[in-house]
């Protein structure tokens, strides 16, 4: 029972960070149906750069408190990926607006290996550590144990996801983004400048795939030039898993994906008799984005993306 | 001074030529239709005037230059086109279908007064403000794009067959409508297959046929004119 509660717990923190990231796919998806398969990059760099500014400050100034180093290293990590979104969407993808669909997913493949090699040879091949400078708390919740940094995960991303749907429910900037994913052609006639809309989508996204990166890196305790790219192959997992386009199937995908990993790596042990151990974890993701694609396509909330795409 | 006048308007997709350079004028607060058979380039010159396919010519707007504009752009600067087909946001309520109808204007107390004056015109769309827009039936649909078309306060509104696909009783009602919206001085190019409908509704008509104006006057004399009588009106 107690491993049971305890996987949960480890999912769904894994499934706040991967419903980040899935928003980003999602939302990119829904105006431009346009996979933006560089977008698992960008949680990296940003992962990167924040590690980069904690390892200044600390270089600096050792008795710093920890959490105040870490959100500066947000603080610097969210604007710089902001404006990675931002000239990845002008460079990459503006140009071929009206290309057949397989270009720009070609571009998008160029661009994530243009920032994994650009930032190997800033960062190195290595591992990059995640100083230990966070409050390191334990609490038992029915037999299974919670950190700090695990609750400040969970917190900061159902406060971050709160704060997208208002902006996409209740802001000018959201019902332009709405009318905009629906129809390009009759928003532009209502006075909406797209390309403006589709230039923030892709700065919001990144903005959350930011968050994303430092969390992941916290919570693994280290950052990698590729960690982008499984990061967000299972956060596209996750998107498809909701419905791709639909931000609420990103964050209940993201979610259940999370929880559906952590539970199978937990009991995948002792459901092959040992034969098969948790190291196995990464199959769940992609087992899951099989059996969707191949029973229902348009995902759990899904729009009918048959007739979209 | 004419509000809209264009010149040697020419549109083509790839090699074809939908519009092969027409001039017309639509006046201040003057209600004008566009009539010809299906194919004609009518929704070619609406969707040029607009910005939305590649055209050349001079569009001049209210004294100034729209060629070369976004539609966005020209959308700010008072066309509003409600498109063939009503292109209404099916998974935005009908509320918000009329709030961004208003994107362009800032002053959201003139706003707000403008949905009242829409839902005043229009009971049934406040009878359904907070549902779906895509669960209206046609004719509501046809009234909701109107609206919201009207919500950025058009100089000139630009109506693409708004009788398409309508019952009869409902073409009448959109019809009053477009009679309601020109007798408060804006001013409206409507585009009709339906000729008699539009001549019926208008003060001037052009009457297009595969690209280019082939006839032009008061829609009292084009009603009686033979050829139009005996091409578009069935007589």
């Amino acid at each position: 029972m107690d491993i049971f509660v305890q996987q949960l717990i480890n999912g769904l923190v894994l499934g706040s960070i991967y419903a980040l990231v899935a928003l980003g796919y999602t939302m990119v998806y829904g105006i431009l149906e346009l996979i933006n398969f560089a977008h698992g990059e960008v949680t990296m760099i940003g992962a990167m750069v924040a590690l980069a500014v904690i390892g200044a400050l600390l270089g600096a100034n050792p008795d710093l408190p920890g959490l105040l180093v870490v959100v500066a290293g947000v603080l610097v990590a969210v604007p710089a990926c902001m404006v990675l979104g931002f000239v990845i969407e002008k460079v990459a993808y503006r140009p071929l607006r009206k290309a057949p669909r397989l270009a720009p997913l070609i571009t998008a493949i160029g661009v994530s290996i243009v920032l994994q090699n650009a930032a190997m040879l800033i960062w190195g091949r290595g591992y990059v550590s995640f100083p230990a400078i966070l409050p390191r708390g334990r609490h038992e919740i029915l037999g299974a144990t919670v950190t700090d940094l695990q609750i400040a995960i969970v917190a900061l991303s159902v406060l971050v996801m709160v704060g997208l749907v208002l902006l996409v429910e209740r802001t000018r900037l959201g019902r332009a983004m709405r009318a905009t994913a629906q129809s390009r052609e009759v928003a532009e006639l209502m006075g909406v400048n797209v390309d403006t809309v589709i230039s923030a989508t892709f700065v919001i996204g990144s903005a959350l795939a930011a968050i994303a990166g430092v969390m992941v890196s916290a919570y693994y305790g280290l950052a990698h030039y590729y960690m982008g790219f499984l990061l967000g192959l299972k956060a596209f997992s996750a998107a498809v898993l909701g419905g791709i386009g639909n931000i609420m199937g990103a964050v209940v995908g993201g979610m259940l994906l999370g929880i559906i990993e952590a539970l199978g790596a937990g009991y995948i042990g002792d459901l092959t008799g040992g034969f098969l151990g948790s190291n196995y974890q990464d199959v769940f993701a992609f087992l899951v984005l099989i059996l969707v694609l191949v029973f229902r396509p348009s995902g759990l909330l899904g729009e009918r993306v048959a007739n979209r795409a | 001074m004419s509000l809209l006048r264009v010149k040697g308007l020419k549109v083509h997709y790839g090699g074809i030529q939908a519009v092969r350079g027409i001039d017309f004028e639509v006046g201040e607060g003057e209600l004008v239709c566009l009539i010809g058979a299906n194919g004609a380039g009518k929704s070619s010159t609406l969707k040029g005037l607009m910005g939305m396919v590649q055209c050349s010519g001079q569009v001049t707007f209210g004294g100034t230059r729209l060629s070369n504009l976004a539609t966005h752009a020209i959308a700010a600067r008072g066309l509003s086109l409600v498109p063939e087909g009503r292109g209404i946001f099916g998974r935005l309520t009908v509320a918000e279908n009329l709030d961004i109808g208003a994107y362009t204007r800032r002053e959201r107390a003139y706003v707000r007064a403008d949905l009242e004056r829409m839902y005043g015109l229009f009971p049934r769309l406040a009878e359904r403000r907070s549902q779906l827009a895509g669960t209206l039936s046609g004719g509501e649909q046809q009234m909701l794009a109107m609206a919201r078309a009207m919500m950025a306060r058009p100089r000139l509104l630009l109506l693409d067959e708004p009788s398409m696909g309508l019952a009869p009783l409902m073409v009448q009602k959109i019809y009053q409508t477009v009679a309601d919206i020109a007798s408060e001085g804006v001013a409206i190019l409507l585009v009709e297959q339906n000729a008699h409908l539009a001549l019926h509704t208008s003060q001037r008509g052009y009457v297009m046929e595969s690209g280019s104006i082939v006839l032009s006057g008061p829609s009292q004399a084009l009603a009686n004119d033979p050829g139009v009588k005996a091409a578009y009106l069935g007589e």
